[in-house]
């Protein structure tokens, strides 16, 4: 810093100098205007000068002077003309006296006032300060490479070269382009895809694919994607209950199901029948022809082998007697011609005077029902034997056994709800039967009777059955609009006497009045909607089902698990812990054998003597030594058979003292060698070596395995990675400021040079000049 | 009855082809795998003497000069191509894969002092003792054309030293002083001095290009600012520098191959000290390049070898040397840091890898998987004493041997007597001076 403030200082020096240069230049001008007037002063002082040189010794004075001192001397300032003397203070008296030098004075100040000039410095001194300026400027820009290079040094691993060419990804529908399909399989295949407008190239779409991809936004495709997961989910557990329930033998459940089935068609069809009526004349159609099916075959005609069999026993078991009924009942019911359900209605319609047209389909179909045996007592009787069942084997495994509990229960909780659903209505409709006084009201009170028990007993089916109250309430509906609402409301009244829960149905019902319309169009879409409903129906079952299975199966599973893992755990802890005499009983025949001949093999080796014995010579062998400094027949007879006497022994007998304690002392099979091996100690490191600060640190370093022995692959791979990694075949560049983030200078090297012309060319001139000379 | 089989997915014991390995299940229980220690250091003992067994860095040379190779220039942009220039004027263009001259080229009259091609690879530039820098073309003339220089510059004096700059159309020669060419002109646009000496060599800076360093026969070695067209500063070490190479991957260290055998790392913001001092020459070093990773340097000496250096390290981790090799006067380091060539006083350029018992050409990946375990063991174990001698030991001829042991005697009576001068003079009288601060003689700013 110092030389840059020198290197200003000079600068400025320099401009003062500048400054002094001027002020010459005004000086003469103001001295000539007052020239006029210092001339006629002096004449005057000449005369005064004249007049006292009448004097003597002024006269004298004057006679000294020669002539040369007219000229002009270098050491004395002559006035021009006479050979007077010039004094200096002569010079002065003027300026103070003139007020016109007012000017001057002020420069002169102005001059004073300024700090002197120093002295411009050395060339070399100059260069020196250049140099430095530009050094300090250099470093500086070097030190932005700092934390780069320590990174790089302490880099983990290093990848050369380090600017690495993006790979271009080109989509594949640019690649294939300039592509043509030349071989007669490779048109065949073109000519295909084309045919079925198949896409060719990568976005594997088709042109509607596409269309559809852009018309949809981020918020409808996530939607659309959420509804195919749920039918997905839904599809799942249609299967999972196919499955179960396709696994189910009993007859009877089977029987039961094919009749629901066929109640259900039954309705479908009502339902198709008001929509769309000519799918509903197809259909009918169908139903014909198994008619005349049903009619030339012999089925259900108690002609087979079966129906025979039973007729033998029909006499005594009631049983019997009722499967052939029903069996023909059947087949009367089959055969029986299909009427248009509008004449039916009018037909029964006739029959029950008092019936309203409107509730008449739901209790015809109550009446079919009815006509049959329940199926769900069947159903109920079969599940209690199996639950029995499950409750009996306590043998099974675990897992299965929670499994099919679970589903069991899962089967029961519906089956056994609907059941006493279907037992109300019958009662109810015996109870109408008798008297025919709440007939309208009945009908739709069913829905919300079976609504409240099924919350009475299950919550979780309340969907299911809201579902199908509201697919009885829309097709009647229609026709409801145009009762009377007196109607409505007299129905309402006994669903309000019973339990809470059915206020929340009024409450939607009020609401679905309101929504009549929406609810009709609606309508074609809820056969789509229903499977979905039932799926999450059978959803919400499961959960509450499990919770309550779930202490029962935890007791079985706990006691199974318990006995296995007696079992499990007995033997092993047995192996482990007796005694080998136990072990022998216990083995084999073969293995007992194959010991004994082990034994005879090696019959002869007493492994753990020779072990003892040779601890017992190491220690031995470990023990510092006695030294005996005896001298036979030292003041003493010697000789063969003559020994040093006892006394002479112990005198000269030097004890060596006791070592420290053995390492395996306490350690029965173990023998520790304190001797430092020296083989071994050829391979030991002696001293620390340079980065490590403690050996502590050294000694982990080189207990962590690397291979691939001791670590997984993974690891094996990070821990011997490579410190540099170079391509084969990659030049590798010089670093970059580009490469790490840094901003390259913009300006190139060459245009900075040529932009200092005036220091270059006086660098030119100096060199140019030094060339001549040579 | 259900009968519970034993089932297994084939998929994971079966092969797909034949080709794959066997899928080998492995339990890495340790107590199933024991002795880590000793069995790692087996491995770590065998991967050193096998490295040593395959330690055969020798590769090719190169022959057809007609006398000492005094320069050569690596190609900017391909591997393959390597040009040389002798000291009787000629210039060769070398193919390294196919190890034969390609091209050969009468370029001046007596030495061939300087040799650099242009950052683009189009056309490189000779200087020689004639006092002219010559522009070439890197492809050949045609058939029936002359080979002549695209351009060629008359100087005053000779100019020892040539090099071009890393992105743009300037090049600077030395000799007098240091000149900084545009290619266009035929006069310098700047020249650099500072006192009167003759310059042996000039380099720009790959990184940071405006910065220059050079070296001159009055034992210094100047840096300068291209763009300000000015020296920035001067150290003055015992020996005269041969030449000096710039880290490619840090921008302020430079490394100068000296007369005194040794050679000194710089940090170019710091050179009262250098970072480091490498020994182990015992000869004049002539010449030093680094690696293109910046990590290591080679270095060629007038005693017959050629030695690599760890950058952070003082000693040299190989030396190579054949019995044919002279004094070995250029060395350089290819571009993908796998070989060095070295051209020497006998007329040959030699082919030397980097990595003495690398395996050349593709390795599949279980036996890159397998060098670099070994490697990592190495690098694990190397502080044991039979693996360090291991690795460390190399065949010496003769000469160097012998030096060797006579350098390291007097270096030892040195000691001994600088210790025995302590000894016995007054406390804090004698200095002790660091074997860094040993060989600088002063910085001039």
């Amino acid at each position: 810093m110092s030389a840059i403030r020198a290197s200003e200082s000079s600068l400025l020096a320099s401009s003062q100098q500048e400054e002094l240069e001027d002020l010459p230049k005004d000086y003469p001008l103001s001295t000539s205007e007052d020239e006029g007037d210092s001339d006629g002063e002096r004449k005057h002082q000449k005369l005064l000068e004249a007049i006292s040189s009448l004097d003597g010794k002024n006269r004298r004075k004057l006679a000294e002077r020669s002539e040369a001192s007219l000229k002009v001397s270098e050491f004395n300032v002559s006035s021009k003309g006479s050979g007077e003397k010039l004094v200096l203070s002569d010079l002065l008296e003027p300026v103070k006296t003139v007020s016109s030098l007012a000017t001057v004075k002020k420069q002169l100040n102005r001059v004073k006032s300024k700090k002197t000039v120093e002295l411009p410095l050395h060339r070399e001194e100059i260069e020196r300060i250049h140099r430095q300026v530009a050094f300090n400027k250099t470093s500086q820009v070097l030190s932005k490479w700092d934390p780069i290079v320590l990174k790089n040094r302490q880099a983990e691993q290093l990848v050369f070269p380090l600017n690495k060419q993006q790979s271009a990804f080109a989509p594949i529908e640019h690649v294939l382009s300039g592509w043509k399909a030349r071989t007669p399989l490779e048109q065949e295949i073109f000519n295909l895809l084309h045919k079925n407008r198949q896409p060719v190239t990568d976005p594997l779409l088709t042109p509607v694919e596409k269309a559809s991809l852009k018309a949809m936004s981020l918020e409808e495709a996530k939607m659309r994607r959420a509804e195919l997961q749920r039918a997905r989910a839904l599809q799942s557990y249609y299967e999972a209950r196919a499955r179960r329930e396709k696994k189910i033998k009993s007859k009877k459940y089977h029987k039961v199901l094919k009749k629901g089935k066929a109640k259900q068609a039954l309705k479908d069809f009502e339902k198709l029948r008001k929509v769309n009526p000519a799918a509903a004349l197809e259909e009918l159609e169908k139903l014909e022809k198994a008619r005349m099916m049903e009619r030339m075959s012999l089925k259900h005609q108690n002609s087979g082998k079966w129906a025979k069999s039973k007729a033998i026993m029909a006499k005594y078991d009631l049983e019997a007697r009722q499967a052939m009924q029903e069996q023909l009942a059947r087949n009367k019911e089959l055969t029986q011609k299909i009427q248009l359900a509008s004449e039916s209605e009018e037909e029964e319609g006739g029959t029950e005077e008092d019936c309203d047209p409107l509730v008449s389909d739901v209790v015809n179909e109550v009446q079919v029902k009815a006509n049959r045996p329940n199926p769900w007592m069947f159903r109920n009787h079969s599940s209690d034997t199996k639950e029995a069942e499950t409750q009996e084997d306590p043998e099974e495994l675990a897992g299965s056994m929670a499994h099919e509990a679970s589903e069991s229960e899962e089967e029961e909780g519906p089956v056994a709800e609907e059941e006493i659903l279907l037992k109300e209505f019958e009662e109810r409709r015996s109870l109408r039967q008798k008297s025919g006084l709440n007939q309208i009201a009945e009908p739709v009170g069913r829905p919300e009777t079976k609504d409240s028990s099924s919350q009475a007993i299950l919550s979780e089916l309340r969907v299911l059955s809201q579902k199908l109250k509201k697919e009885n309430r829309q097709s009647r509906k229609q026709e409801v609009s145009s009762v009377k609402t007196v109607l409505a409301v007299q129905r309402e009244k006994p669903a309000q006497e019973e339990e809470e829960p059915l206020l929340l149905q009024r409450l939607e019902r009020a609401q679905t009045l309101d929504k009549l319309e929406e609810l009709s169009k609606e309508g074609c879409f809820q056969n789509k909607e229903l499977p979905r409903a039932a799926a999450e129906g059978q959803c919400l079952e499961r959960n509450p089902d499990n919770h309550l299975g779930a202490p029962k199966e935890k007791k079985k599973k706990e006691q199974m698990i318990d006995l296995q893992n007696l079992l499990n755990t007995k033997s092993p802890s047995v192996k482990s812990l007796a005694v080998p005499t136990t072990i022998e009983e216990l083995e084999d025949e073969e293995e007992r054998a194959q010991r004994q001949m082990i034994k005879e093999a090696f019959a002869g080796d007493d492994v753990i003597r020779d072990f003892l014995k040779e601890k017992r010579e190491a220690v031995e062998a470990s023990k510092p030594k006695d030294v005996d400094l005896t001298l036979p027949g030292w003041g003493e007879w010697g000789g063969v058979g003559l020994k040093p006497s006892a006394k002479k022994r112990r005198r000269f007998l030097i004890k060596a003292p006791e070592g420290p304690p053995r390492k395996d002392k306490n350690l029965p099979n173990v023998i520790i060698n304190e001797k430092r091996n020296i083989h071994a100690a050829a391979h030991q490191v002696q001293a620390l070596p340079y980065p490590f600060t403690h050996h502590q640190q050294f000694e982990r370093t080189i207990q962590t395995p690397i291979g691939s022995t001791w670590n997984t692959q993974r690891a094996f791979q990070k821990l011997t990675t490579p410190k540099i990694v170079t391509k084969p075949g990659h030049i590798i560049k010089p670093i970059k400021a580009e490469d790490v983030g840094y901003r390259a200078s913009s300006r190139s090297d060459l245009s900075v040079v040529q932009r200092n012309p005036k220091r270059l060319s006086i660098r030119h001139k100096k060199q140019l000049k030094k060339n001549s000379i040579d | 009855m259900k009968v519970k089989m034993l089932s297994r997915n084939p998929d994971n014991y079966v092969r797909e082809t034949k080709l794959d390995l066997q899928r080998v299940p492995r339990n890495y229980d340790p107590t199933l795998h024991p002795f880590e220690v000793p069995r790692e250091y087996v491995r770590a003992l065998n991967a050193t003497k096998l490295e040593r067994v395959f330690a055969k860095p020798f590769l090719a040379s190169l022959d057809g000069h007609r006398d000492g190779v005094n320069c050569l220039a690596k190609h900017p942009k391909s591997l393959a191509t390597v040009l040389s220039g002798a000291c009787d004027g000629e210039v060769r263009i070398w193919n390294l894969t196919k190890r034969k001259c390609i091209r050969t080229i009468q370029a001046h009259e007596g030495f061939v002092r300087g040799i650099c091609t242009r950052f683009c690879g189009t056309s490189f530039f000779t200087v020689g003792d004639d006092k002219t820098v010559k522009q070439w073309k890197m492809d050949g003339p045609g058939y029936g054309e002359e080979d002549e220089p695209l351009h060629t510059i008359l100087g005053k004096t000779v100019y020892t030293g040539i090099d071009h700059h890393w992105k743009e159309p300037v090049f600077a020669t030395c000799g007098q002083q240091v000149d900084i060419w545009d290619e266009q002109r035929t006069n310098p646009i700047c020249s650099m001095t500072w006192g009167f000496d003759s310059i042996s060599s000039v380099k720009f800076n790959p990184i940071e290009t405006f910065l220059l360093g050079s070296c001159a026969s009055d034992r210094n070695i100047v840096l300068y600012d291209m763009r300000q067209a000015t020296p920035l500063e001067k150290v003055i070490l015992d020996m005269r520098t041969n030449t000096i190479c710039w880290n490619p991957m840090e921008a302020f260290i430079f490394t100068a191959a000296n007369e005194d055998y040794n050679l000194y790392t710089f940090d170019m913001r710091a050179l009262d000290t250098p970072v480091m001092v490498h020994m182990d020459h015992v000869s004049a070093v002539l010449d030093v390049d680094y690696s293109p990773t910046g990590k290591e340097f080679v270095s060629a000496s007038f005693d017959k070898s050629i030695r690599i250096f760890p950058v952070d390290k003082s000693r040299s981790r190989e030396v190579y040397h054949t019995k044919r090799m002279q004094h070995v006067i250029c060395v350089k380091w290819t571009s993908d840091s796998k070989y060095i060539m070295c051209g020497s006083d006998e007329m040959n350029i030699r082919l030397w890898k980097a990595n003495a018992s690398e395996k050349l050409g593709v390795l599949t990946s279980r036996e890159k998987a397998a060098t670099d375990y070994n490697q990592k063991l190495k690098e694990k174990f190397q502080h044991h004493p039979h693996i360090k001698r291991i690795s460390r030991h190399r065949h010496l001829p003769k000469s160097i041997y012998s030096q060797i042991q006579e350098q390291r005697i007097m270096k030892e009576a040195r000691r001994r007597k600088e210790l025995n001068r302590i000894k016995h003079s007054k406390p804090g009288s004698v200095q002790i001076v660091s074997e860094k601060k040993k060989h600088i003689v002063a910085v001039v700013k």
